[in-house]
């Protein structure tokens, strides 16, 4: 098996390739360069037919290298790397040359200097291929331990269905209470449920479940460890409390804005819907004339987003407010309705029938509240109305947790621009993060209406049970190796990590430094800055990358 | 305990069901996943890209569409429908019938030496029409399993008797006309229906001319023409002379928010248009679209700052207005009738192609699948569920998601599918 023997496969993607590159002039190419014994082009490497091919292509040419031109490794890569497994071929013996994204895509006009520009990511991809090195996957045990930041509903729904299946859950709650943003509601959209009597007879669940340890008043402060094995601090008051976890879902929702300065709020006469619902829970309304305000800070420059809840939210508390007082006038105005979906559209319907009154304004000329009325230009009707009132509701947004970014530092994952957690792929993988073991459901994700929250809840549930159930994962073995002998203890590389997987330790060699494994990702930062080059990434040598180098200033043949 | 857990039947090789079958089965949970067509993959397979970061869609899916066929705890079982459903929560049997598909799966490699010679041509339905394929054919390119499939409605042999061209140049012999449809038993221990969504058929909306018109298309039409894998190559070719479309109509809640056809809202259009019609102009600069809504709903992550980049970038406009009606001019110019609601004022633009924004409606026969299951529909035939038993159908241990259960976008019903598989994991697992 000395002897290096490579197989290239050149995908045309359809035409997403194939249309804009001599994709069977890259595979006869392909087989000019040194080690390569065989090279093909096919029409979707990824199809079970072209897994097939590369099967058969190593059983067949006996070969220990594959080098597969196409696409891009963030999606495709797990899926080559097991068809070579598959083919008893150690799987990091396999290198992604991307000529998709790199190059049919860039340059759809320039069909042969494209083509000159595959050939030589395909040159560095085989010189590459040839100094790759087999790598073995470590195993890690999983503690079937759940910890649930959070205790709203999406919290509670995650940690009982986790319990429910056997799994231990802590869920911890900042609030004395657990409940969330439903303690502040007085009926949910769209069937009239109390919210308190949700809260109660989830809480009564939650609190009965043997599995659940529940922690109220209770802040994370610290977070230690990776996937499988995190070692937690919690504090409770003055008291710490200690303990270990496999897994993490974050459920710590939203708040909602704070309209300070906006048309007059002043929180008597000037409301937001929240302060609304409390008065109409303890039925002190005294308000014959309401007019809602939407969008109120949101869907402007400063916070570009549509909050998704408030159109439904403004016609439940109209259609409450008409039920409770059918001789009362209430206006919304509004920008877009957003009331998507077979239950939401029917409620708006009903809204209309209630006699409530819709009028569209545009963002060039806002309602403005005064004295007793507010001013608003009717875009549909092209005047402008004054509507005398006796009480203002303002629909403001969701806001990211003020204490969202603080979390996400503790847990390593990243937030979005408005401060929601971001998801590991805004379509595939929404209640995933990007590191391993670390999962998000509910409004800390974006605004979700109940039944969304509710959805997550479980999906993040089944997302988090998979590596409990297993019992282990694998980790990658792309992860640096310390030259003991070089390294100086000087810590660059620990301040550098941003996963934590590097930490200088005493040894009886002096302060060296040390890899966590499970907690590395690979990204090579650490192996970048070493001053002593006492570093090297194990898939990422640098022999390799600078045989890639080499190849690319190869003149093409 | 392991011993003692049953399987999970999904039903629906879309993307939710392909989602919730992958986390049952990363539980260590068997799965059966039934498709009725030849392959998986859904609607998100004929989808061009997807909004709001662009990414192809079936380089996305391709490689869930692969670890489903490689899982080991996953049997998938296409051109499969499920035709009884008895017991109860925690131990269903299930008949399924799977329709035999005249190609040995095992010896196919997908060649397409037979698809070259066979003599007769079809409207693809993938491809929604647009373009012929042949009887036996792959159901897609990049379908999974890939293997063809003779299609017995218009097979000459199947249906005349005459001709097994195909089986004489099949190098593999892999052509077996001897195949019959079966019946599969199951035992399982929780269903999950995924059955996803049809379009509505806007005929029922003549004054908009489809059909009539060839220069007004759907919108998954409109998702195959751009598509690089589609029948133009990925061209935005207009059907009536194959000339690039530059001024583009989208047409919204087609059979939507509308008391004659669906009062509700089919969620993902207003999204949708914009997708397309920022492709229309990536595809040629030339392209100018207005894109004719009610209301904007843009309320996803990312989706406001989308519609403001399609705006600001992409030379789309949006013009809020509902469409009365689409004519034609000599040239098949589709006219598109509007009242331009901020102004009051009724007015006309002319356009080389109109894409309608169709609602999305449960699949043809829901019903039937319903009465097997025997859980409950709601009033627009989709399972009925409760907001806050999102996931649970009116019958025990019987879980739904995605477009199925109302329409919805990508990320939501792979959250459901996901959810879904947890209460099903949370049944078995009891």
């Amino acid at each position: 098996m000395n002897e290096v023997r490579v197989g290239v496969f050149v995908c045309h993607c359809g035409t997403n390739i194939g249309g804009f590159l001599d994709v069977p002039g890259l595979a006869k190419y392909a087989l000019s360069l040194p080690n390569v014994v065989f090279a093909k082009d096919n029409q979707y490497t990824c199809s079970e037919a072209g897994l097939t091919e590369i099967k058969n292509a190593i059983a067949e040419n006996k070969l220990n290298r594959v080098v597969v031109a196409s696409c891009t490794p963030r999606t495709h890569e797990p899926l080559f790397r097991s068809i070579c497994k598959d083919a008893g071929l150690n799987p990091y013996l396999f290198q992604f040359v991307n000529i998709r994204d790199q190059c049919s895509w860039v340059h759809m006009q320039e069909r042969e200097r494209a083509t000159e520009k595959a050939k030589a990511l395909i040159r560095m991809g085989v010189a590459r291929a040839v100094l790759l090195e087999p790598l073995e996957e470590t195993e890690i045990e999983v503690n079937p331990c759940a910890l649930v930041i959070g205790g709203g509903i999406a919290g509670m729904t995650c940690a009982l269905s986790l319990a429910n299946r056997g799994f231990e859950v802590k869920l911890v709650e900042k609030e004395d209470r657990l409940g969330g943003t439903l303690n502040s509601l007085y009926k949910l959209y769209p069937a009239n449920e109390e919210a308190s009597k949700l809260v109660q007879d989830k809480t009564k669940k939650v609190k009965n479940n043997p599995n659940i340890e529940v922690l109220t008043s209770s802040e994370v402060k610290e977070v230690e460890g990776f996937i499988g094995n995190y070692d937690v601090t919690v504090r409770q008051g003055e008291k710490e409390r200690l303990f270990k976890a496999g897994v993490i879902i974050v459920a710590t929702g939203a708040e909602t804005l704070k309209p300070m300065g906006m048309y007059g709020y002043d929180g008597e006469n000037v409301v937001t819907h929240m302060e609304l619902e409390r008065m109409l829970k303890e039925g002190r309304l005294n308000a014959d004339m309401v007019v809602m305000i939407q969008c109120v800070g949101s869907r402007n420059e400063k916070r570009v987003y549509c909050s998704k809840v408030c159109c439904p939210t403004a016609l439940k508390n109209a259609i409450l407010i008409k039920e409770a007082k059918p001789n009362a006038q209430v206006f919304v105005l509004y920008r877009d309705m957003v009331t998507p979906g077979t239950k939401y559209e029917d409620y708006y319907g009903k809204a209309r029938e209630t006699g409530i009154t819709f009028i569209k304004y545009s963002p060039e000329r806002k309602p403005v509240v005064e004295n007793g009325s507010v001013r608003v230009y009717d875009e549909l009707l092209g005047e402008e109305l004054v509507l005398p009132y006796d009480l203002v509701v303002l629909s403001t947004p969701m806001v990211a947790h003020r204490n969202s970014t603080d979390l996400a530092q503790k847990l390593k994952v990243p937030v979005d621009e408005n401060g929601f957690f971001l998801e590991a792929h805004v379509k595939l993988r929404p209640v995933d993060f990007a590191t391993d073991g670390i999962y998000v459901c509910g409004c800390a994700h974006w605004p979700a209406n109940i039944g969304e929250s509710i959805s997550q809840a479980y999906g993040a549930a089944s997302r988090a049970s998979i590596p409990m159930s297993v019992g282990r994962v694998k980790t990658e073995p792309l992860i640096p190796v310390i030259d003991e002998d070089e390294c100086s203890g000087c810590g660059l590389c620990e301040l550098t990590c941003p996963f934590k997987a590097i930490q200088v330790e005493e040894t009886e060699k002096g302060r060296k430094a040390k890899v966590i494994a499970a907690s590395c990702k690979g990204c090579g930062a650490c192996g970048a800055g070493c001053p002593q080059r006492a570093i090297t990434m194990r898939h990422f040598t640098d022999e390799q990358l600078v045989a890639q180098v080499i190849a690319l200033a190869e003149v093409t043949h | 305990m392991e011993e003692k857990l049953r399987a999970v039947l999904v039903i629906g090789g879309g993307i939710a069901g392909i989602q919730a079958a992958l986390d049952l089965g990363d539980m260590g949970i068997k799965v059966h996943l039934v498709e009725k067509k030849p392959s998986i993959g859904g609607r998100m397979a004929q989808l061009d890209k997807t909004f709001p970061t662009n990414d192809c869609s079936i380089c996305i899916l391709a490689p869930k569409l692969a670890d489903c066929f490689r899982h080991s705890n996953i049997t998938l079982h296409t051109l499969s429908e499920v035709k009884e459903v008895t017991g109860q929560m925690g131990d269903f049997s299930v008949k399924l019938h799977k329709y035999a598909r005249f190609v040995n799966e095992e010896k196919c490699v997908n060649c397409g030496e037979c698809a070259a010679k066979c003599p007769v041509k079809v409207p693809d339905e993938f491809d929604m029409g647009l373009r012929k394929r042949e009887v036996i054919y792959p159901y897609y390119l990049q379908g999974v399993p890939a293997v063809m499939t003779i299609d017995r409605e218009n097979c000459l042999y199947l249906t005349r008797g005459v001709c097994r061209i195909c089986e004489k140049f099949c190098t593999r012999e892999a052509i077996d006309f001897e195949q019959k449809d079966t019946d599969v038993m199951l035992n399982v221990g929780a269903i999950i229906a995924a059955t996803g969504f049809d379009p509505y058929d806007p005929s029922g909306i003549p004054q908009y001319g489809y059909k009539r018109y060839r220069n007004v298309i759907l919108s998954l039409e409109c998702e195959r023409l751009m598509c690089a894998s589609g029948p133009t190559g990925g061209h935005l070719l207009r059907p009536s002379d194959n000339k690039p479309a530059e001024k583009i109509a989208f047409v919204q809640c087609v059979g939507s928010r509308d008391f004659k056809n669906n009062r509700y809202c089919s969620s993902v259009c207003c999204m949708h248009a914009t997708k397309e019609a920022m492709l229309a102009y990536e595809h040629d600069h030339k392209v100018k679209s207005c894109i004719f809504y009610m209301d904007l709903r843009a309320a996803g992550k990312g989706f406001q700052e989308y519609v403001a980049r399609g705006e600001q970038e992409y030379n789309i406009s949006y013009i809020r207005g509902r469409v009365a009606k689409i004519t034609e001019d000599h040239d098949e110019n589709p006219i598109v009738w509007y009242e331009e609601t901020q102004s009051s004022k009724t007015n006309k633009m002319t356009a080389d192609l109109a894409v309608l924004a169709t609602s999305l409606m449960p699949r043809k026969d829901v019903k039937e699948l319903a009465k097997v299951l025997g859980v409950e529909l709601d009033e627009y035939n989709f399972f009925k569920t409760d907001p806050l038993n999102p996931l649970d159908t009116t019958r025990p241990g019987i879980f739904v998601c995605g477009c199925c259960r109302e329409p919805t976008d990508i990320p939501e019903s792979v959250a459901q599918a996901s959810g879904a598989a947890e209460r099903a994991a949370e049944t078995v697992m009891r």
